[in-house]
């Protein structure tokens, strides 16, 4: 079976906004054709396009040829080498200069301004042709790869714009605050876009004001596809907000009052999406008006002991989930906290094993643990790690830890002790890290 | 009109709005004028750019932008930062 790149049928249809310029489905088309010529003989693409128009011909082009992009989590050099393992013929898709790359790259290159013509033909590709691999931390040290083939994109995404709405009479303009290549982001503004006809703003706006801007700019129907720490941002600014057809918010529940505020401020519903980058989007709710979350359909969860379990509906093998899951009598579910390990930072998920383990790879770091704080009601909470290396610098610890990881985990504190309290049978408590932290803390005033 | 403080204030000024804002364990009088606040130097990212953006427009009375160019251009350094300010403050 063989489903089309893009949903769009008529060749002026706008697939995406870019610097205030429409860009129709035909010239869409003709870039995709264009880059998928130029694409280096590689089998895997690593698309590192911040501008999510070329993010999206980059993907697009890797599709038509044949080809797999890989979307890694971050852009570390740990992680890129470690990709590089993964795919040995990968090559890098940049915006950068190609030379001062870690892997072998290409340049996005610079395309035609002119209207194509010739006749317009949505190319259709293999359902079972693995369009990419997406990437979690794991707890190991090394990223685990998650295979993404095209039906199954297709048929998420589908399943996605029927649960929001969208009407094909009125195809909206999606604004993205989050990155073209993570999971929530790659299937929420570029694939629900391109499989429903839509249209996205090529941007990635991040001040408040630019948000307020580029949704005010946007084509009515205008969705606004952001997360709960942007969100909240964004009403705190205190600025003068647009009218918004639809918000769409993932990565961390949205506390319901925040919902509120931000239905009020932009005049619109706000949806939102539980999911992961293993099992793509599984449910759906408006947590203004209601707490439970309805799963999409075909897609079941299933608690078994101690852990609930994501299959059915797009979904190839079942997947552990990383939450704690309340089943409702009419099928519906309430989310009811993460599992111990498991971190979560404006979005950004990892385990404290695989944080602890990358702690623990530097060399002169003798012993060492990361620790979530409790939730004290600020709005991000950071994480502290006590550390034993005794030769070793904040500096230079700092610098090693910014190498292996997201800098959303980067701990603060990062406290030198002469050792951990661990206990008996060489666990730490919590109870001691928080004591520890507390007398810092203390120590500090 | 007021007058404009000097740049040595203002730099002093908005290194402690930081320091404020973030909760952070270092005294304003460590944040040197060109060291990178992003990455290496300082550390900050892209959530606590968003938190210092906010009290930076509440104080100064106007709206950090970027139009899509380089998000993180502004905060370069406390210097470019305080050149920002001083270019677009309304109070």
């Amino acid at each position: 079976m063989h489903l089309p790149l893009i949903a769009h049928t008529d060749p002026h249809a706008v697939v995406a906004w870019r610097h205030g310029a429409a860009i129709s489905a035909r010239r869409f088309l003709a870039d995709v054709r264009t880059l998928a010529a130029m694409l280096p003989p590689a089998g895997h693409i690593l698309n590192a396009c911040s501008d999510r128009y070329r993010f999206a011909v980059g993907f697009c082009a890797t599709l038509l040829a044949g080809k797999t992009s890989l979307l890694p989590s971050t852009y570390t050099a740990d992680t890129l080498r470690q990709l590089a393992d993964f795919a040995p013929d990968c090559h890098l898709l940049c915006e950068d200069d190609p030379a001062t790359q870690v892997l072998p790259a290409m340049r996005f290159p610079a395309l035609d301004d002119a209207e194509p013509d010739g006749a317009f033909e949505v190319p259709r590709i293999a359902a079972d042709h693995v369009a990419a691999w997406v990437f979690t931390s794991g707890s190991t040290g090394t990223p685990v790869p998650h295979r993404k083939r095209w039906g199954a994109l297709v048929a998420n995404v589908r399943a996605e714009a029927a649960a929001l709405g969208f009407d094909p009479a009125h195809p909206a303009t999606l604004v993205g605050t989050v990155p073209p290549q993570h999971m929530y982001g790659f299937e929420s503004t570029v694939l629900l876009a391109l499989l429903n006809g839509a249209a996205f703003d090529a941007g990635r706006p991040f001040y408040p004001a630019d948000i307020a801007a580029a949704l005010a700019r946007a084509r009515p129907p205008a969705v606004l596809v952001s997360t709960p720490f942007h969100l909240a941002k964004v009403l705190d600014a205190g600025i003068a907000l647009p009218p918004a057809a639809l918000l769409l918010s993932a990565t961390a529940p949205l506390p319901d009052a925040l919902a509120r505020r931000a239905e009020a401020a932009f005049g619109a519903a706000l949806l939102e999406i539980y999911g992961s980058t293993e099992t793509g989007q599984v449910a759906t709710r408006r947590p203004a008006c209601d707490e439970a979350w309805t799963p999409f359909p075909g897609v079941r969860l299933e608690t078994r002991e101690t852990r609930t379990w994501a299959g059915g509906g797009h979904i190839e093998e079942e997947v552990a989930l990383s939450d704690l899951i309340e089943h409702l009598a009419d099928g519906r579910f309430l989310l009811r906290g993460r599992h111990a390990d498991l971190v979560n930072i404006a979005g950004k998920r990892t385990s404290l094993g695989w944080l602890n383990q990358q702690l623990l790879g530097i060399p002169g770091v003798v012993d060492g643990s990361f620790y979530l704080p409790d939730d004290d009601g600020s709005a991000i909470v950071r994480l502290a790690a006590f550390v034993v290396a005794p030769g070793l610098t904040e500096a230079a610890l700092r610098s090693a830890l910014r190498a292996r990881m997201d800098a959303a985990f980067l701990p603060r504190p990062l406290l030198f002790v002469d050792s951990l309290p661990r206990n008996a049978t060489g666990k730490l408590p919590r109870a001691a890290c928080a004591a520890l932290l507390a007398a810092h803390r203390h120590g500090e005033r | 009109m007021t007058e404009a403080p000097q740049p040595a204030a203002l730099h002093r000024e908005v290194a402690e709005l930081i320091v404020a804002a973030l909760n952070l364990e270092n005294g304003a009088d460590t944040i040197e004028a060109d060291a990178p606040l992003y990455g290496e130097g300082l550390g900050l990212d892209s959530i606590d750019i968003l938190e210092v953006a906010l009290v930076v427009s509440k104080r100064y009375g106007f709206s950090l932008r970027a139009d899509n160019e380089d998000n993180l251009r502004i905060f370069a350094s406390l210097r470019s930062l305080c050149e920002h300010i001083a270019a677009n403050r309304t109070q």
